[in-house]
């Protein structure tokens, strides 16, 4: 008996249309429109008049020679990386703490719940916070420095090294709990046979951290550190609540830059719109690393021996014919 | 060895604690100095004891331009709404690609994947100059309709979904004469509760703490959501007033502190889950 087939395919294409139309609207359009604005002169508050230049490259010339957007792209790698290797060195050293078998560490949940804590509390907050808790001279820390150091109260905000040493340890404090658990949900993941083995063969705690551990969370060190690396890179609400750029554009990252070139007073959409594009290059060179790590590994080799098999099907049937 | 392994847990307690320590203070003293006078803050900028100037730093606060409660609601709007399309869409685009053979399907899916980084700010010009010219700023929809495509949502929900939603379920709906969208949403949205509810927290708590596009398009002050009323708390209304800033920051975050109590574990299971991806 058979019956008529029905084909859902339809539905398949109905249910993700609402997704497609808010990603073209709210996505692709301005992304496009970024991009177009970034050949134009567009420039003014409520400017909406679309001019393209005689060069069109020029936003972007000025752009890559604009000095404080290289300060700016400077600052956010140094503050990324003085923020990411503290963090990753910790993070690893707390997982591999907390999932010894031997050690067996109590108030794992406590800790985990408090560590994270930080991660969830608005950044824009907790930046202003700071800039209370390291106020002049009157602070919190200049509190402890003076009562239990005895020294004078330091100016934390004139101080170049000392406000960008404080953006990125902000950074450093809200991610690393969540760099930790992400890394103890990856070694719970790893089978437990090959740490059996490990102890079996003799292996001690650093031995096993190194030599086992850690080459087995490989993916998702680099799946932590190139998602670091975007977040980083979109690195505003602290800097911005922190100093707002200050002392001397130290704290200045690129996407303040952009907002300063457009919604700061000068709205010049133009440039901004330049350095959106130099920024997104970056960006989707390190999101085609998450994209080939984040792969179905199975379906590709799969799919892979499909083709393979077909093209050996394909000579023999050559072969046969010749 | 044994009294070797002691020690070394020992420390390894102390640093936890310490670490510990160093995650609560901050907020402890932001806490304690939310009820101390600017007076007692300038003596001494940390006590870890509360004191009894809660009401008058309150009463500071609010004299000026500083309106949590408007804040708070403005907030709750955005980050409501928009968790609630986030979530409701997310899922139904991960059962299109999860249940209906289509041909553009695997495409799709790809599609996604290598938009899932793609952040609000290199977009953000382009976004502004859209939303001027249909003259939608000071307006929360330009903040709550994006959420409807968030293509990371969709690859955790699908994820979540190839291991939760057997097939066969859908297909015995069928035979029963259940419509495929009704089959949607009163058999898999319940069978995706877990997923929902941890993606619904995260989603919300990023709404809610989200600066960037909020401060560009929102420019009427009674539009402000809480992060950006943070800002205000720098401007130079509030000097030298202490501990009236220490108590409008407590509560921006006065309801993240509630939400985190309550559901941490959670929260904590969710970002486990959320990482171990492919």
């Amino acid at each position: 008996m058979k019956r008529k087939r029905v084909s859902y395919a339809k539905y398949g294409y109905l249910f993700s249309l609402p997704f497609v139309i808010a990603f073209i609207i709210f996505m692709l359009y301005p992304i496009l429109y970024t991009a177009v604005i970034g050949f134009t002169d567009l420039k003014g508050l409520g400017n909406t008049q679309i001019h393209f230049l005689e060069n069109p490259l020029d936003n972007f010339k000025e752009i890559i020679q604009n000095n404080s957007f290289k300060i700016a792209l400077k600052n956010t790698f140094k503050i990324w990386i003085w923020n990411f290797i503290p963090q990753m060195t910790l993070a690893l050293i707390l997982s591999a703490w907390f999932t010894s078998g031997r050690l067996k560490i109590k108030g794992q949940g406590f800790f985990k719940i408090v560590f994270y804590m930080p991660n969830i509390i608005t950044a824009a907050t907790v930046a202003t916070l700071f800039s209370s808790l390291f106020g002049y001279p009157l602070g919190p820390v200049n509190d402890l420095i003076k009562t239990i150091g005895g020294a004078d109260a330091f100016n934390f905000s004139q101080s170049k090294l000392a406000s960008q040493v404080i953006v990125a340890f902000i950074q450093f404090w809200m991610w690393y709990g969540y760099t930790m658990i992400v890394l103890i949900a990856g070694i719970l993941g790893i089978s437990t046979d090959i740490f059996e083995a490990a102890d079996i063969d003799g292996a001690n705690g650093f031995q096993t951290f190194f030599r086992v551990t850690l080459p087995n969370l490989k993916t998702i060190l680099l799946y932590t550190l190139v998602t670091s690396l975007i977040g980083g890179l979109q690195m505003y609400d602290i800097p911005k609540m922190y100093q707002n750029g200050n002392p001397d554009n130290a704290t200045l990252t690129a996407s303040m830059f952009i907002y300063n070139q457009a919604f700061a007073g000068s709205y010049k959409y133009n440039t901004a719109a330049a350095a959106s594009m130099v920024m997104f290059a970056i960006i989707a060179v390190l999101s085609a690393v998450i994209f080939f790590m984040l792969r179905d590994k199975d379906e590709a080799k799969l799919r892979k021996q499909v083709r393979a098999q077909e093209k050996e099907y394909r000579k023999k049937m050559r072969g046969e014919k010749v | 060895m044994k009294i070797k392994r002691g020690i070394f847990k020992a420390i390894i307690y102390v640093v936890c604690i310490l670490l510990a320590i160093l995650c609560i203070l901050p907020f402890w003293i932001m806490l304690t100095n939310s009820t101390r006078s600017t007076y007692q803050i300038q003596q001494h900028a940390i006590s870890l004891l509360p004191s009894k100037y809660l009401i008058s730093n309150l009463n500071v606060l609010l004299g000026k331009s500083f309106n949590p409660m408007m804040g708070f609601l403005n907030s709750i709007i955005i980050s409501t709404f928009s968790t609630f399309c986030s979530v409701y869409f997310s899922t139904l685009t991960a059962y299109a690609v999860v249940v209906y053979e289509w041909k553009l399907r695997r495409g799709f899916f790809t599609f996604i994947m290598a938009v899932m980084m793609i952040p609000a700010q290199v977009t953000s010009i382009g976004f502004y100059q859209m939303i001027y010219r249909v003259g939608l700023t000071n307006n929360f929809l330009p903040l709550i309709l994006p959420a409807i495509a968030a293509p990371a949502m969709v690859f955790f929900m699908r994820q979540y979904m190839l291991g939760a939603l057997p097939l066969e379920i859908v297909q015995s709906a069928r035979i029963d004469g259940s419509g495929e969208f009704y089959t949607f949403n009163r058999i898999a949205m319940p069978i995706m509760k877990p997923a929902i509810a941890t993606q619904a927290i995260f989603s919300f708590v990023n709404s809610w703490n989200s600066l960037f596009l909020p401060s560009i398009l929102l420019t009427r002050q009674e539009k402000f959501t809480m992060p950006i009323m943070v800002s205000l708390l720098r401007g130079d209304i509030y000097k030298t007033e202490h501990g009236a800033i220490y108590l409008g920051l407590t509560l921006t975050v006065l309801p993240l502190f509630i939400v985190y109590f309550l559901l941490s574990k959670y929260i904590i299971a969710g970002v486990a889950l959320g990482s171990v991806k492919g």
